[in-house]
């Protein structure tokens, strides 16, 4: 059996790493005040993300993905970013703030990293178009 | 648990080696003493090769790896200056078939990708039907790397035969875990690798049968009769050569423990995951081959989640590895798409244990769960 030392080499960053293996914020709201879903099976990623806002604050950001290392680990680092920011705050967070706090990706690993804040941004939409 | 992508060079292979990188240094080419040693050995080692899978030694050129040998044979048999041919091969083809395929495409011959069904079997009569006057080669592997479908090399042969076309298979995967004769299976043309065997890396072979027309495609110093130009690997031959009589020791008591431990692998996932399926063929199997799609996780994240726990295995998914693209093998397959993200290919070797099997079970089953957990269709 092939063993690698774990921690030991790979693809990601430590930061990835950690927030794959272990993420924050894994579920789905119930009663939400905005979902957003982005992706299919034919993609074959699937991110799901919920909020509940309360003046103006989201005050808890939830995620269900469907994907690989990068869907997962961007899904766990944007409901981070998010959570107890403001609207307008969270609006202006941009994916390169996301590869950031991950430590950057490898390369040609960044091509479905804007998911997850898509996703994000589309349960913001939803919110704004239920509380017109 | 990753062996159909490489294995360790076995410690018995590494000792046959280690003289010709240092004091049997010589070139075989050479006429002196030391170019004798050399070139004895290298023959000692190309009748190692052609008795193990029933060949003449004269019918072995070496080369740098299955690769090569899969280019050589399916370039090589077209004549050089012949016009358009037409060439017909498998849709579940190694790399190195495809994409030389897709090269002779590109400079005008025509192919023909046979499909094959739901198991990765080929269809014979869409084979049959395909041959045109024009065809010059066949190319079917002998068995796949991604599923370990074994496919029916003896009725293709028969076909050919019939037709009078040249024959080749890709047996990379199956040399040393099923047996390999060349007249058994009724093919002119044969790919080797030495380092699926338990060899060194960057050497193979290419069985050419007696009376085929070949050209090279590497020219120099007429080495290997002119086929395969540039001085020999010497080492790697060696060792390839040792590989391979090591492997056909090994091969009976080898197989049968690997198909226990597949065996146990597979009734254990499919009685305890629901929602998962096997790949590929249920019997004709390489006996170290499981391949399972599991429905509502991606494949990478398996991966990766069984890496940190010490297991090494392999994913056709489109985020798999560093290809960034999907298996054609599985969506050859016809598998839907629900499955065919969380792909996940394990593939055993002589080394592997009964006691590590059941540590695959049990972090295969933790992995999905967990996985599953996280997942937006799981539950729905």
């Amino acid at each position: 059996m092939q063993v690698s030392d774990p921690g030991g080499v790979y693809l990601y960053s430590k930061k990835v790493i950690e927030e794959f293996s272990n993420p924050s914020n894994v579920g789905s709201i119930e009663n939400a005040d905005g979902v957003g879903e982005i992706g299919s099976t034919v993609d074959g990623d699937i991110i799901n993300i919920s909020i509940k806002v309360r003046d103006n604050v989201l005050e808890d950001v939830k995620f269900k993905t469907f994907g690989c290392v990068v869907a997962i680990s961007t899904s766990s680092m944007v409901t981070k970013l998010s959570k107890g920011k403001t609207i307008d705050e969270v609006l202006e967070l941009k994916n390169e703030d996301v590869i950031e706090a991950l430590e950057g990706l490898p390369e040609g690993k960044d091509r479905c990293s804007g998911f997850a804040l898509d996703a994000l941004k589309m349960a913001i939409e939803d919110y704004k178009q239920k509380n017109k | 648990m990753d062996h159909s992508a490489t294995t360790p060079v076995d410690p018995l292979v590494l000792d046959s080696m280690l003289p010709y990188f240092s004091e049997l240094f010589g070139n075989p080419s050479s006429l002196h003493s030391f170019g004798n040693e050399a070139s004895e050995a290298l023959s000692l080692a190309r009748r190692q090769v052609a008795e193990i899978i029933g060949a003449l030694p004269e019918e072995i050129i070496f080369t740098s790896g299955g690769t090569e040998s899969d280019n050589l044979a399916i370039r090589g048999v077209i004549p050089h200056d012949s016009g358009k041919k037409h060439v017909i091969t498998s849709a579940v083809e190694h790399p190195a078939v495809l994409n030389t395929c897709a090269f002779l495409e590109k400079v005008g011959h025509d192919v023909t990708y046979v499909p094959v069904d739901s198991n990765g079997v080929v269809d014979l009569e869409y084979l049959e039907k395909s041959i045109r006057d024009d065809t010059i080669v066949i190319s079917v592997m002998h068995a796949n790397n991604e599923v370990g479908t074994i496919q029916p090399l003896k009725e293709i042969a028969q076909i050919a035969k019939k037709h009078g076309i040249c024959f080749h298979t890709d047996a990379v995967q199956s040399v040393g875990k099923i047996p390999v004769n060349v007249d058994d299976l009724g093919v002119d043309l044969l790919s080797i690798s030495s380092h699926k065997i338990y060899g060194p890396k960057g050497v193979g072979a290419l069985y050419v049968r007696k009376g085929t027309m070949i050209e090279p495609i590497v020219f120099g110093g007429n080495h290997e009769k002119g086929i395969r130009s540039g001085t020999e690997n010497v080492p790697g031959i060696i060792g390839l050569g040792k590989a391979m009589v090591l492997a056909q020791e090994r091969l009976e008591p080898d197989s049968e423990k690997m198909r226990q431990m597949r065996d146990s692998l597979i009734k254990r996932i499919l009685e305890s995951v629901d929602d998962v399926r096997l790949n590929g063929h249920p019997t004709q199997r390489l006996p170290n081959n499981v391949n399972f799609s599991f429905k509502y996780v991606e494949g990478e994240s398996m991966l990766m989640l069984l890496d940190m726990k010490g297991i090494g295995v392999s994913t056709g998914s489109a985020c798999s590895s560093r290809s960034q693209k999907s298996s054609n093998v599985l969506s050859s397959l016809g598998i839907e798409d629900e499955y065919i993200h969380g792909s996940l290919r394990i593939s055993l070797g002589r080394e592997n244990s009964m006691e590590e099997i059941d540590y695959v079970v049990k972090s295969l089953k933790e992995t999905v769960s967990k996985l599953r957990e996280m997942s937006p269709l799981a539950g729905k």
